[in-house]
């Protein structure tokens, strides 16, 4: 039994590039990957947005409306109501004059209990030396 | 010899992101070397059959052909192929396609993981 632990880092902006949706997507898969392992090994993923990426995070996104997509702020939900750890940078928020409440925090109408993290870098830099593999998108 | 895990995530055209990741799956066969590569989101393209030769523009069909004689297991996500048209009668005999989670798999027991992001 083993666990392989992955840490996601979001560092660029949404609907500009695929790379936060495919960040998502992949810390989701994590929910299926047993299918490919042995009995009782798993793969845990972490989440955290930092620089540029914080934009992600931003709530009430209209990318349905828009582009007939599924939003980013969707797939930040779905990544709470499968438990997983998202952190949001506190000081690069702060630098684009973001606090908490513009942000998405929770996925409390989809019944997530998980809500996401502000935190600072320390905080990320923390979660980023305890995990197995680091990604960056 | 260790297990090398690649992901790639950009364009085989537009980006030299996958002659680098190529590469270096290459030399790490050529040490010995157990070698997965993932290609997600644009990446995909390489999974394609049919790549013609142009000189000026990047073309790796043959060089992944030869790569995966020698033991590269190269996968494609399946969904990200499918949302650009790239079907799996047009996919390069050998290259697998599979759901996100392989590659989440296939890191389980890497010794290293290069994620080479996308554009």
């Amino acid at each position: 039994m083993a666990t392989t632990k992955l840490g996601f880092i979001v560092q660029r902006p949404p609907y500009k590039s695929e790379n936060p949706k495919l960040a998502l997507t992949h810390a989701i898969a994590s929910q299926s990957v047993e299918i490919y392992l042995n009995d009782g090994d798993m793969v845990t993923a972490d989440l955290a947005f930092i620089g540029d990426g914080v934009l992600n995070c931003i709530k009430n996104q209209k990318a349905m409306e828009n582009y007939g997509l599924t939003s980013t702020e969707s797939h930040i939900k779905s990544t709470l109501m499968l438990d997983l750890s998202v952190f949001v940078c506190r000081e690069d928020l702060d630098k684009f004059g973001l606090s908490e409440d513009d942000i998405v925090m929770d996925a409390e109408e989809f019944g997530a209990e998980v809500k996401v993290k502000v935190v600072p870098f320390s905080e990320i830099n923390k979660m980023m030396e305890e995990v197995n593999h680091l990604l960056f998108f | 010899m260790g297990k090398l895990t690649i992901g790639c995530f950009s364009s085989l055209v537009g980006s030299m992101n996958l002659d680098f990741s190529v590469k270096l799956a290459s030399a790490a066969i050529e040490k010995g070397h157990k070698v997965d590569f993932w290609v997600s989101g644009n990446g995909t393209m390489l999974s394609i059959k049919g790549q013609k030769a142009f000189k000026d523009y990047t073309h790796l069909e043959k060089t992944v052909k030869e790569l995966m004689t020698k033991g590269l297991t190269a996968t494609a996500c399946e969904a990200c192929a499918e949302a650009r048209g790239y079907h799996k009668e047009n996919t390069i005999e050998g290259f697998k396609r599979h759901s996100m989670d392989w590659y989440l798999a296939s890191i389980f027991d890497a010794d290293r993981v290069l994620h080479i992001g996308g554009e």
